[in-house]
């Protein structure tokens, strides 16, 4: 039945929204360390080819499921975040941005050497074993992501990210344990990354190291930003746009580069707190219904 | 050999150490990673070759009209796309210098097209010295000697002059040099035109080494540059110098030694490295956080 559906869907207007899909798992992984815990991280590419390999790997080499395939990629890709988290989240700032992106680079050029990742040719991938059409895996994976990034920005982690986020030297004598956290979160994002970059391995059907540069860190950091950073509704909603943009401005045909750059531009300079920087979805909703908001409404993003 | 090697390094890295310059100076000034710099070096190589190829000028005089005409396009694009969101969060300055980049390479592709140009020969008639068993060209003497006169240029305008005081005062402290009487806006304009010239004289020099000049040349350049800057220190003049020749003369030896094929790689695994030891850079400073 889920496969009749899927086919009855025009075909390029479900590749757009799987590519949107894809692209709110990966902004929200992203926005786990920079929106919630504050720190700029210029190498989530890295991440999303870690799991994109893995995933990829996994599929041609064992007989597993796709869902535990997705897990396992998400899993591995955390784990290598929390080892190289360890070392470089004692950085602070513009030094971490640029050892993550550093770090991407270096990923690239390994991937582009090794023997198992098939060097600069890249890997075929097979079609995912599972029942479920692809499409439909991914909407899951966007609810569940959607509803973890909900829990964690509203548990006591995720206050203790923000707390960080907002002044480091409050948070620690607050005696919130700031390195442990920042890997957590460094984990945690990276995992959602990994599983971001396994579906998408698995619904392009073909992956190369040279995919993941830094121009695909810059496009999820562009999605949060522009969304407004920190807010759950602005990752979805910026990815979505970005994602879709490519597809809508294709009618301008060579123009659509320049276009997409000058759009960054003017959209900063006009919203720069991002789209829905600031405003509170929630609140709004409530109010609309006729309930009043508790508290006051979040105050404008402090310049960092 | 060894010798060959270093001057090869040292050509590369004083190319690298030009356009940290810019990102340096510029972080120094407004804190903010001005991503459009490593594309104002390319405009600047395409500026270069054009007045080279088309108008039939003097090296010399092809690399002054670069610098000249990307000093304009620094103050331009520093006046439409950062000036608005000095005051908001410095993310969102960043994403619109992401967006400048890619506005200022897909309109190089589409003016100049997709492949890469070659300088013409009679551009500068390279020829080679033979010192013990180093073949070095004129060339490579060329870059260095002209990175080395713009360095201590730049030098002399930060340390003599008047606007290089309010450039120094300016980095040190924003508001309290707006409230001495500094004409600030002036002095981030001035800067943006300084690193943009030592940008454009450094794309026309690389296009020179390579004999390429592509659309897609800043980007690489501007992350190896960005990564020189931070590895000296951000926002350290001598640092950028020290650390683009560092990283000029790392990557060459990396590559001599038989690791070509992760040349990308060493620069970064350098700088990681580096600051790990020293999470401020070479020779950046280490700013207390007051409470």
């Amino acid at each position: 039945m889920l496969h009749g559906l899927v086919n009855s869907i025009d075909p390029y207007f479900l590749q757009i929204l799987v590519n949107i899909g894809i692209g709110i798992i990966l902004a929200l992984g992203l926005n786990i360390i920079t929106g919630l815990t504050g720190q700029l991280s210029l190498g989530h590419a890295a991440f999303m080819s870690v799991g994109a390999f893995t995933g990829a790997l996994l599929t041609l080499k064992t007989g597993a499921p796709f869902s535990l395939n997705l897990f396992l990629s998400g899993l591995f890709t955390a784990a290598v975040a929390a080892l190289i988290g360890w070392p470089i989240l004692r950085l602070t700032g513009d030094y971490l941005a640029i050892c993550t992106l550093g770090f991407a680079e270096i990923v690239k050029v390994i991937f582009l050497n090794l023997e198992i990742t098939n060097k600069a040719l890249g890997l075929t991938v097979p079609a995912p074993r599972s029942t479920l059409p692809m499409p439909v895996i991914v909407l899951m994976v966007v609810i569940l992501t959607i509803g973890a990034s909900t829990f964690i920005q509203n548990s006591r982690f995720g206050r203790a990210l923000k707390a960080i986020r907002d002044d480091e030297i409050a948070a620690e004598s607050m005696g919130i344990n700031i390195a442990r956290y920042k890997v957590q979160s460094f984990a945690v994002s990276a995992f959602m990354a990994g599983v971001g970059g396994c579906l998408y391995a698995h619904f392009l059907g073909y992956i190369n190291p040279s995919d993941f540069g830094f121009l695909k860190s810059i496009d999820m950091l562009s999605m949060i930003v522009l969304g407004g950073l920190g807010s759950i509704p602005g990752a979805v909603f910026g990815a979505s746009i970005l994602s879709a943009a490519p597809e809508f401005l294709r009618f301008m045909s060579q123009y659509r580069m320049l276009v997409y750059g000058a759009l960054l531009v003017f959209l900063m300079v006009f919203r720069p707190n991002g789209l829905l920087g600031g405003v509170n979805i929630t609140a709004l909703v409530l109010r609309k219904l006729g309930v009043r908001p508790r508290g006051t409404a979040r105050k404008k993003e402090e310049r960092r | 050999m060894f010798l060959q090697q270093l001057v090869n390094g040292i050509a590369l890295g004083s190319t690298y150490a030009l356009i940290a310059l810019g990102y340096t100076m510029v972080y120094g000034i407004i804190a903010l990673i001005n991503f459009a710099h490593g594309e104002i070096f390319m405009v600047g190589a395409f500026i270069g070759l054009l007045m080279v190829g088309v108008f039939k000028f003097n090296i010399f005089l092809a690399m002054a009209c670069a610098m000249i005409f990307c000093m304009v396009l620094g103050v331009v694009i520093e006046f439409i796309a950062y000036r608005p969101l000095r005051k908001s969060s410095r993310l969102s300055a960043f994403i619109s210098a992401i967006g400048v980049s890619i506005f200022l390479s897909s309109l190089a592709l589409m003016v100049f097209g997709a492949n890469a140009k070659g300088f013409p020969d009679q551009a500068f008639s390279s020829r080679q010295i033979h010192i013990g068993d180093a073949d070095i060209s004129t060339l490579q003497l060329l870059i260095i000697g002209v990175s080395a006169a713009l360095m201590i240029g730049l030098e002399f305008i930060v340390q003599k002059t008047k606007i290089g005081k309010a450039m120094r005062a300016t980095s040190e402290d924003y508001n309290t040099a707006a409230l001495m009487g500094i004409n600030v806006n002036f002095v981030i304009s001035f800067t943006f035109a300084l690193g943009s010239a030592l940008a454009a004289a450094g794309g026309v020099l690389v296009g020179m080494l390579f004999n390429a000049v592509s659309f897609n040349m800043g980007l690489m350049a501007g992350l190896k540059a960005f990564a020189a800057a931070v590895l000296g220190g951000i926002g350290s003049i001598p640092g950028a110098m020290l650390g683009g020749l560092l990283l000029g003369v790392t990557e060459v030896f990396g590559v001599a030694i038989g690791y070509s094929s992760y040349r990308d790689a060493i620069a970064f695994a350098i700088l990681v490295l580096v600051l790990l030891v020293r999470p401020t850079g070479l020779l950046g400073r280490k700013v207390l956080t007051k409470v």
